[in-house]
């Protein structure tokens, strides 16, 4: 490491914050190999704080019902924690009304439910939907079944070798034949964050709608679709401190209104009968059979705990973690950093010379290091950069420190010496 | 179980991996398979030139890690010149190794013991067996020509399978 690497100077200004929030996520505390955990997966998955672990499992130990159907106090109970925790996604992502939330199984089941009763519905042979160069696959795979189904075109957007996304190819691309757009806040692959508002102010210019996905996005910037303008916005609880299993679909109240049920079952309708069946209003329309209660409620609970904090004060801090990681994984000898873009959340992805990312993954996960290595379920971004065997990538969240960064990079020094 | 990754990268593995042998596309090969890691995007292809039953010639190309490189190294060594039931076995025997505990011989694998630490990295143990499976696509198609062309008696290609998949 050269003099000018070691001199780089450090932030300490929220050491002792961050101290605070590591003493919130019991699993911080847990050993790998007899080593302290460095965890910097967080693109993938984020741990939980004990807030929400216990708001999940309280509602298992002392208020376990139905929602929605019971009139005994225990469902009542449930179903208002399950309404407040409605309330609470709306809040945090400024969306205007509770209805225009609704509760999936995740992003993936979110950005299916708008391909197939949005999306599908509206589409003719020819049609076209925009999506971009570094999407992940499950902001592909939903709308190729969607063109196969209907004989629509998927378009892409192209990045540039930064990992930008390329607004003047997007105007282009946006034709007469135009019938939706589908892009990601932040790539997971590269971090690259996409000005959506300006991806939605175009697209609506030529009356097409759009939805964002906020996989990456919540909890690391400030989501407001009331000020981005978004048709859809779709996320995950478990990349944003709460539990898996639960997710977000935020639609346009009047978006959600003209489209037709993803799925059937009880809680969806208003009466069945065998002749005819209506159904209820949203967002109900769309959360057939018995919802993930549990997830829902510890969801609310780990939006209330990133609020606290505060996604100005997070933000903040990842992006003082990804300049001191930049800087101090360039100074090392055959790395390179993929993904430049000039906005960028707490996401490297990087490859080291004569060295697959498998084997750097395997290495550091003995020295206690977590990162994800592959293709980050984005492969066509992967084959943009001619790297099919993908990449290394560490991915910061709130709990991340200074000293995690310096670990992992004495530990990529130990896989330059294992495969010198 | 979890081991350290120094067992895993044991000097003969590095060696393969910096120093693949049989690394090229093999254009006049009989028979070609590709093994896919979808975990990580890794391909190889396994390519063979087979003579009556016997392997004339094996290579293997494409991208990929250090533990999947030096497998398919170390497997076309072990297999060129012989024959395909020998191959067969030594399939059958390396993925044993690599995927079931226990303290079965693995006397006839030679340096391929080199791969037994794998099993307890179960998330490399794909990357281990990749060439391997490509190996057993090309035994299972050479196994179905010869049936076809040497047997009067009839032989639907899957009970052919049969008797390789295990």
């Amino acid at each position: 490491m050269n003099i000018a690497c070691e001199a780089l100077s450090r932030t300490t200004a929220t050491a002792s914050d961050v101290e605070r929030w590591r003493s919130d996520f019991p699993l911080l505390r847990e050993r790998v190999r007899g080593r302290p955990l460095v965890y910097l997966d967080n693109a993938a998955t984020t741990h939980k704080p004990r807030a929400v672990i216990d708001a999940g499992n309280d509602f298992y130990a002392y208020y376990n019902a139905n929602v929605h159907r019971g009139v005994h106090t225990l469902s009542q109970r449930a179903t208002d924690a399950f309404e407040a925790a409605r309330v609470k996604v709306q809040r945090f992502i400024n969306a205007a009304a509770p209805a225009e939330v609704v509760f999936t199984r995740g992003t993936t089941d979110a950005i299916n439910l708008v391909a197939q009763s949005f999306v599908r519905p509206m589409l003719a042979h020819g049609d076209e939907i925009l999506i971009s160069a570094m999407e992940h696959h499950s902001n592909i795979v939903p709308w190729q079944l969607v063109c196969e189904q209907t004989g629509a075109i998927l378009k892409v957007v192209p990045i540039n070798d930064a990992g930008e996304f390329q607004f003047q190819a997007y105007e282009l691309l946006l034709g007469a034949r135009t019938r939706f757009v589908a892009i990601s806040q932040i790539s997971n692959a590269l971090g690259s964050i996409t000005d959506i508002e300006r991806v939605v102010a175009l697209a609506h210019a030529r009356g097409v709608p759009v939805l964002v996905d906020g996989a990456q996005a919540i909890s690391h910037v400030s989501v407001d679709v009331c000020t981005s303008d978004c048709d859809f916005f779709v996320f995950s609880g478990h990349k944003s401190f709460g539990p898996t299993g639960i997710g977000v679909l935020y639609g346009k109240a009047a978006r959600l209104r003209a489209m037709p049920p993803y799925q059937g079952g009880g809680d969806m309708i208003r009466s069945v009968t065998f002749e005819k069946t209506e159904y209820a209003d949203i967002p109900q329309r769309f959360e057939a059979g018995t919802p993930n209660i549990a997830g829902a409620i510890a969801l609310g609970v780990a939006l209330d705990y990133v609020a606290a904090i505060g996604v100005d004060a997070i933000v903040t801090h990842e992006r003082d973690l990804l300049r001191y990681a930049t800087r101090q994984l360039s100074c090392i000898p055959g790395l390179r950093i993929i993904g430049n873009a000039k906005e960028k959340a707490g996401i490297v992805s990087f490859i080291l010379d004569g060295v697959h990312p498998h084997d750097i993954g395997t290495v550091l996960d003995g020295e206690g290091v977590a990162i994800r290595t592959g293709h980050h379920c984005a492969m066509p971004a992967m084959q943009h950069f001619g790297l099919p065997g993908g990449t290394a990538r560490a991915s910061f969240a709130l709990y991340n420190t200074q000293q995690d960064v310096e670990a992992l990079v004495a530990a990529i020094h130990k896989v330059r010496r294992t495969f010198r | 179980m979890t081991g350290e990754p120094r067992d895993l990268y044991q000097e003969l593995i590095l060696e393969h991996c910096r120093r693949p042998r049989n690394f090229r596309v093999l254009p006049e090969a009989d028979y070609t398979a590709r093994g896919d890691n979808p975990l990580c995007g890794d391909q190889l292809d396994v390519y063979v030139k087979l003579e009556q039953g016997v392997i004339r010639d094996i290579t293997f190309s494409g991208v990929s890690c250090a533990v999947a490189t030096a497998s398919a190294s170390l497997m076309t060594e072990a297999l060129l010149g012989g024959d395909t039931s020998k191959a067969q076995r030594l399939s059958e025997d390396f993925q044993r190794m690599v995927t079931e505990a226990g303290n079965s011989s693995h006397c006839g694998l030679g340096e391929l013991v080199v791969f037994g630490k794998v099993r307890e990295f179960p998330s490399r143990v794909q990357c281990a067996t990749l060439a391997w499976h490509a190996l057993d696509t090309v035994l299972r198609e050479s196994h179905g020509d010869a049936v076809c062309s040497s047997s009067a008696i009839e032989r639907s290609p899957i009970a052919g399978d049969q008797e390789f998949v295990r």
